[in-house]
């Protein structure tokens, strides 16, 4: 039962982290860009999201602010990038760096406990009344976190695929394939570059604010490892969904990539894995993901060599009778 | 029209890499002059296109497109007005992205790109007609990622990429360079046929001295950052491969002789 329940918990924590890997699939895959921002802009989202709570604002109302303040943390590092000629990751990891301060600023300590106050899990936990026989099976929480999940991935999902599609989303496609045949043909890649930055780390901390509310806290460290859980989904969604398919299976990919790891996560844990090495396990995971696919490649390869090489010894040479 | 006045190019200055690229490079075009541009490893050809298509900035300079001087902008700017093809082939494309998709970036060139989808029906059906020109086949597979594509059909998709949105000016830097035989045959009969349907202004780099002769109406030689010979029309048609071998020797002894004085 124990085990049930918290593989569900994961199921809806999976969906919410999705989202910020939906976020870094923006910037990794899509751009090529290795946008290390995610770990200072996840808790960027948190952070504003539960100061305004605190302060009497209603928590919908916060998540639109969250947006706006992850457009910022994209577009700092945007700029670092195209204006200042800073290399991807440093510029990323500079932005991240300096949020750091900026997050505890935002919320004046370094963990704010969102208790007593309405936030959007609570209030639909509150308006739901599970009969006894399923409450067994299925905690109101967990379903609150299901639902909220399910209609914020896919909305996500759903603005992605579209707006991906438009003449500005394929030119931030073609940015990440070929960045001089997009300025070849009149469209700036500075402005390519700005624009995914600023959406995906937008998604980042929409996924960070919904992350705080559901746990009821927000915290500055929240987001470290933050880029690596990403990778994660995406490696796994990969693995099991592969490479190719469309954009909507490749989207949706991620959100399932990121339950599978809050499951594994939530599997180990149950077997007793300390949390504090969960950050360890989490980096072997994706160094094994990442190998899987290569390794399955290479023996593939040699398979065939061996059919085909014992085909060809097979006939006889007229040279060798 | 395009001028180009006084444009001088050195690259890494004050260093040991110091390489004198372009130096005082003044060239004009007429419209509808289709130049050849003839030279060595080195002599700037390249560079020289770069500079007009602004992958670089000039050192010094102007370059004027139609009355409009710049000089100073950055590349997808100058983008709006001018085509280009590169040789190498991967250069030109999205590799990941369809054929239909980079078709439809390419025909945006110039345009303002909004929230509208990328692509309509109308110019699905309008990019078939097109790459049926080519004789390549690809009309059937719209949807087909580029990257599949071999080198000389993603170079002739290139070439027809450019001309899409008819540029005020075509730089093909050795387009043809990087296809077998027969591909680059192909690809610089396509060329000729495009420039000459849209009496497009064009400069075009090859190593071909054939085809520099029999192409365009206007040939320039470049040697270690100047231009050395520019000829046309009529004196241009009388050349002879041997003639721009000649004056290629010429130029690169005078230079060898200069040295020597130097070092005497």
């Amino acid at each position: 039962m124990g085990v049930l329940l918290s593989i569900e918990g994961a199921i809806g924590q999976g969906i919410l982290w999705g989202i910020m890997a939906l976020g870094v699939y923006i910037t990794f895959r899509i751009l090529d860009f290795a946008d290390l921002t995610v770990d200072g802009s996840f808790a960027t989202g948190g952070a504003v999201s539960a100061i305004l709570i605190v302060n009497g604002v209603d928590p919908w109302l916060t998540l639109p602010v969250a947006i706006l303040a992850g457009c910022l943390c994209g577009a700092c590092t945007g700029l670092l990038h195209t204006m200042c000629k800073i290399p991807p990751i440093l510029a990323g990891i500079l932005t991240q760096i300096g949020l750091y301060s900026i997050n505890l600023m935002i919320m004046d300590k370094s963990n704010l406990p969102l208790l007593k106050v309405d936030t959007i899990f609570s209030r639909l936990g509150d308006a739901i009344h599970l009969p006894r026989a399923i409450s067994r099976w299925l905690t109101t929480n967990n379903l609150v976190c299901l639902l909220i999940g399910l209609l914020f991935a896919v909305i996500v999902i759903a603005f992605a695929y579209w707006f991906f599609g438009t003449e500005t989303g394929a030119t931030i496609r073609a940015t990440g394939n070929n960045a001089s045949m997009v300025r070849a043909n009149g469209v700036s890649t500075n402005k390519t570059n700005i624009m995914a930055l600023i959406l995906s780390n937008a998604f980042i901390c929409l996924s960070g604010a919904l992350v705080a509310q559901q746990q009821g806290y927000a915290d500055v460290k929240m987001g470290i490892g933050a880029i690596v859980i990403a990778l994660a989904s995406i490696v796994i969604g990969e693995v099991i969904f592969g490479r190719k398919g469309g954009f909507l299976r490749r989207l949706i990919s991620i959100i399932v990539g990121s339950i599978i790891y809050r499951i594994i996560v939530a599997v180990v844990l149950q077997l007793g894995l300390n949390a504090d090495n969960l950050k360890l396990f989490t980096a072997i995971l994706v160094g094994v993901a990442l190998t899987i696919p290569v390794i399955m490649d290479k023996r593939r390869q040699s398979a065939t060599y061996r059919r085909l090489t014992a085909a060809a010894d097979a006939v006889e040479e007229p040279f060798d009778a | 029209m395009l001028e180009v006045k006084h444009v001088s190019k050195t690259f890494n200055p004050g260093t040991v890499n110091e390489k004198k690229a372009l130096e005082d490079i003044s060239l004009r075009l007429e419209d509808g002059d289709f130049v050849t541009v003839v030279g060595g490893n080195g002599a700037g050809k390249s560079t020289l296109l770069n500079m007009i298509a602004g992958v670089y900035p000039i050192d010094c300079g102007h370059i004027v497109l139609n009355g409009k001087d710049m000089s100073t902008d950055p590349e997808f700017r100058r983008a709006r007005f001018i085509g280009r093809v590169f040789q190498d082939p991967l250069m030109g494309t999205a590799g990941d992205m369809a054929i239909y998709e980079n078709m439809a970036m390419a025909n945006r060139r110039g345009k303002p790109r909004g929230l509208r989808w990328n692509v309509t029906a109308q110019e699905k059906e309008d990019f078939k007609k097109q790459l049926s020109r080519l004789g390549l086949g690809l009309e059937d597979r719209l949807t087909a990622k580029v990257g599949l594509l071999s080198g000389g059909q993603r170079q002739a998709l290139t070439l027809l990429m450019a001309s899409l949105q008819r540029p005020e000016l075509l730089l093909l830097d050795e387009h043809t360079a990087a296809l077998d035989p027969l591909t680059a045959r192909k690809v610089l009969e396509l060329t000729e046929e495009i420039v000459q349907e849209e009496q497009l202004t064009t400069l075009m780099i090859t190593h071909n001295m054939n085809d520099a002769i029999r192409i365009g109406n206007r040939l320039i030689m470049m040697y270690d950052g100047k231009i050395i010979l520019d000829v046309r029309g009529e004196e241009k048609k009388k050349l002879t491969v041997d003639a721009l071998h000649q004056k290629f020797r010429e130029a690169a002894n005078e230079e060898f002789s200069d040295d020597r004085a130097v070092l005497i």
